[in-house]
């Protein structure tokens, strides 16, 4: 089962590196991971998404909290949460699919943020089944590159996490 | 007051208490070796890196203090490797000092240069990079605490030599503070009573001990839960010396080496009171059917312990000592129940005493040759019950797990997780060097001896008296055993082909040589020994195709055991 998982941890020299050793190590998967900063500059704050049976999530949650650099290890799973995801998609544009493509980036609230002659970059956030739509979508007019950024997430309502 | 990198690391060594520290100077840590020719700090100079490592663990594991090692860059830290993996595995809390190229020149495949945080960040509890002096004196501080704390464990400082020589205020922090790191001591009061009602349940009740009891020194506290419910106590190589083997309810070590009675036990226990042990699998044989009628009460103070390899009915994360007082006193509270409880053990009694007559442990004796059991028994017999043992790896190592009788806590420091051949020889060195008057004795094989050997000089140089004893089949006799039994008696390279005169060897050192090679010698030879001053060598020609039985082969399940033939 899929899970995304928030872990704080001090913005120190070498800790995603602990953070990814330990996911290797132990032979856990990584789907996605993304990690920035914090309000509190000495916190970064990582989103996770994993897999694995319950056992493994236990001790995937626990390995975490036992790293001496996590403040805080919280599994979404189960909860209330927004998710977003964020991606680049460089896609060709002829003259016949100019039109499909900004149609089709109008309804998933997309942007054109890079265009020449051949080529449009659209810019989309959203869930990833979001995301993963208007891949789809865009796919047969022929994506030259894309990047997604993999999704962060935030608790919904008005209960925040302090150190976050 | 402004100081160095180099005495800031040195004045908070005097700080933490560190009285003895083991290493070996190079480029990167020379300013730390010349500074502490000015410091009250014993230096033992081994004549390996790895060997300073277990020297200093060695030390650690028989003091319960933290050990302290020092390399240079490059070479002098990836030879510490070996040294920090077998502590981390273990448990043991040590700070490792590996000295660096100065920060301008990191990164750039300078002289000497390893990542050596790289390296060891899997093998450590944490480890540092000290990029500025002014964050050392709070690095050292964390050190220590990390090390020492929670589930124990090694820290490596990396220290860059510009960081070494750069001066800054110190002050040296009284406390200590991580946000993201506070260990879970004190047992959950819930969990301890739901703990009382499943044990005061029990029928076939067998405790089940690991390194946990040694850590924090726990033993105490268990010989009273195992006599006020009259439990049967097995225990794993690590937590060995923790309860006295000659006790009425020792069943002795479980797993693939361990008694039949105690894998009897376990297989058949209706609950498994796991205390600070972590289901090895060299302890519970296939998991399918390791203890599968059980209910099991896990304590441990590393909550990634629990149910990382076997299910578990209750858990309770905590300081072993703290959760045993707290059951102990529980049970207290209800002294009629304990004695009805412990009233209706008598059948389970009698049917572990059935496996204890129907398969003990014990070995063919020879009036010819010298059985390496034998040794083993003239060795408990003829030295202290304070005596510190410590073990190579191999068949050797199983013997004295079988058959010396441990008595007393810290008194067998063995590589349980890790294995590591050549890690008795520099053990030994450390505690001795912690206890310079009692008996200190390495029993190693003749494969092992020769992956450390060289420590005998440093064992001749600072007088530490460790006495050897080499159980001499020229064979690799472990895995010759297993080439025996599961590979048709090919002995693919386990044939040590040279025979090396041991004797001579110690002699060239500076150190005493004996050997015995008829049954009849081996106790004068184990007497001379220990009235010879200085460390000696006592080499045992034994029967060379020996086994070690009885045996769960691999895969198998402890109620598959493999008797002796
Ligand atoms: C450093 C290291 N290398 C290899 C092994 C694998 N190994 C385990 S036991 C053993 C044989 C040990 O031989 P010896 O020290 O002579 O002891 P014996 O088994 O004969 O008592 C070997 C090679 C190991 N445990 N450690």
């Amino acid at each position: 089962m899929r899970h995304t998982i928030s872990v704080l941890v001090e913005n120190e020299f070498g800790v995603l590196t602990r953070v990814a050793g330990l996911f290797s190590g132990r032979g856990f998967n990584i789907e996605s991971l993304s990690v920035a900063p914090t309000l509190d500059p000495t916190i970064s704050r990582m989103t996770i998404v994993t897999s694995g049976d319950d056992q493994i999530l236990e001790q995937i949650n626990k390995q975490l909290n036992k790293l001496i650099d996590t403040i805080k290890v919280i599994d979404f799973t189960g909860e209330d949460y927004v998710e977003r995801e964020m991606a680049l998609i460089k896609v060709t544009a002829e003259d016949d699919t100019r039109a499909e493509i900004l149609r089709i980036c109008d309804i998933f609230r997309g942007k054109v943020v890079d265009v020449t002659p051949k080529c449009y970059t659209v810019e989309v956030t959203g869930s990833p089944a979001k995301v993963s739509a208007i891949v789809d979508l865009l796919r047969p007019m022929g994506i030259k590159e894309l990047v997604r950024t993999g999704p962060v997430v935030l608790g919904r309502g008005p209960k925040a996490w302090k150190a976050g | 007051m402004k100081l160095t990198g180099s005495k800031i690391l040195l004045e908070s060594f005097v700080k933490e208490g560190v009285d003895t520290i083991f290493g070996y100077p190079g480029g990167t840590v020379i300013n730390i070796y010349d500074d502490l020719m000015d410091y009250p700090i014993k230096h033992i100079l081994t004549r390996h890196e790895q060997a300073a490592v277990h020297a200093a663990d060695g030390y650690a594991r028989a003091t319960g203090k933290v050990g302290v090692a020092i390399a240079t860059s490059g070479p002098g830290a990836t030879n510490t490797i070996t040294g920090i993996a077998t502590a981390y595995m273990d448990s043991i809390p040590l700070v490792v000092i590996t000295g660096q190229v100065p920060t301008p020149l990191i990164g750039n495949d300078a002289f000497q240069e390893a990542d050596i945080i790289g390296i060891t960040r899997p093998i450590t509890k944490h480890n540092y990079l000290v990029k500025d002096v002014k964050d050392l004196a709070l690095t050292i501080k964390k050190a220590f605490f990390i090390a020492r704390t929670g589930r124990p464990g090694p820290v490596v400082i990396d220290l860059p030599k510009d960081v070494q020589l750069a001066s800054t205020n110190y002050e040296y922090p009284d406390k200590v503070e991580l946000r993201g790191y506070k260990p879970t001591y004190s047992g959950n009061a819930r969990m301890v009573e739901k703990a009382t009602k499943m044990i005061l349940a029990a029928k076939r009740p067998v405790i089940y001990v690991g390194g946990g009891a040694s850590l924090t020194d726990a033993h105490q506290e268990l010989l009273e839960l195992a006599e006020k419910i009259n439990a049967p106590v097995t225990t794993t190589l690590m937590g060995m010396a923790s309860f006295p083997k000659t006790h009425r309810l020792s069943l002795g070590m479980l797993g693939m080496h361990g008694t039949y009675y105690a894998n009897m036990a376990v297989t058949n226990a209706d609950v498994l009171i796991a205390l600070g042990a972590r289901f090895d699998d060299r302890v519970t044989g296939k998991i399918a059917t390791f203890a599968p009628h059980a209910k099991i009460i896990h304590v441990d103070i590393d909550p990634t312990s629990i149910k990382k390899n076997v299910r578990v009915d209750l858990p309770i994360v905590g300081d072993l000592k703290d959760v045993l007082r707290k059951i102990v006193k529980s049970l207290d509270g209800v002294q009629d129940e304990v004695n009805e409880m412990v009233a209706g053990l008598q059948a389970w009694h009698e049917e572990i005493t059935g496996w204890r007559k129907d398969q003990p442990m014990t070995y063919k004796t020879s009036a010819q040759e010298i059985k390496p059991q034998f040794v083993i028994e003239k060795l408990r017999e003829l030295s202290n019950d304070d005596a510190i043992i410590t073990t190579e790896v191999g068949q050797h190592q199983m013997w004295t797990a079988q058959f010396f009788d441990f008595l007393k806590p810290r008194t067998f420091l063995s590589s349980g997780g890790l294995g590591t051949m050549g890690f008795g020889l520099p053990a030994a060195l450390g505690a001795q060097a912690a206890f310079p008057n009692r008996q200190v004795i390495d029993v190693s094989g003749d494969g092992s001896f020769q992956m450390n050997s060289q420590e005998l000089a440093t064992l001749v140089q600072y007088r530490l008296p460790v006495k050897i004893v080499i159980l001499n089949n020229n064979f690799l006799g472990m895995v010759r055993q297993w080439q025996q039994l599961f590979f048709d008696k090919r002995y693919s390279q386990t044939c040590l082909e040279l025979p090396i005169d041991f004797t001579k060897l110690a002699e060239a050192y500076g150190a005493t040589g004996l050997r015995a090679t008829k049954p009849e010698e081996v106790a004068d030879v184990i007497k001379t020994a220990f009235a010879t001053d200085g460390p000696v060598i006592m080499e045992f020609k034994i029967s060379r195709e020996e086994n070690v039985m009885p045996m769960v082969p691999a895969g198998a399940g402890l109620n598959e055991m493999v008797l002796a033939s």
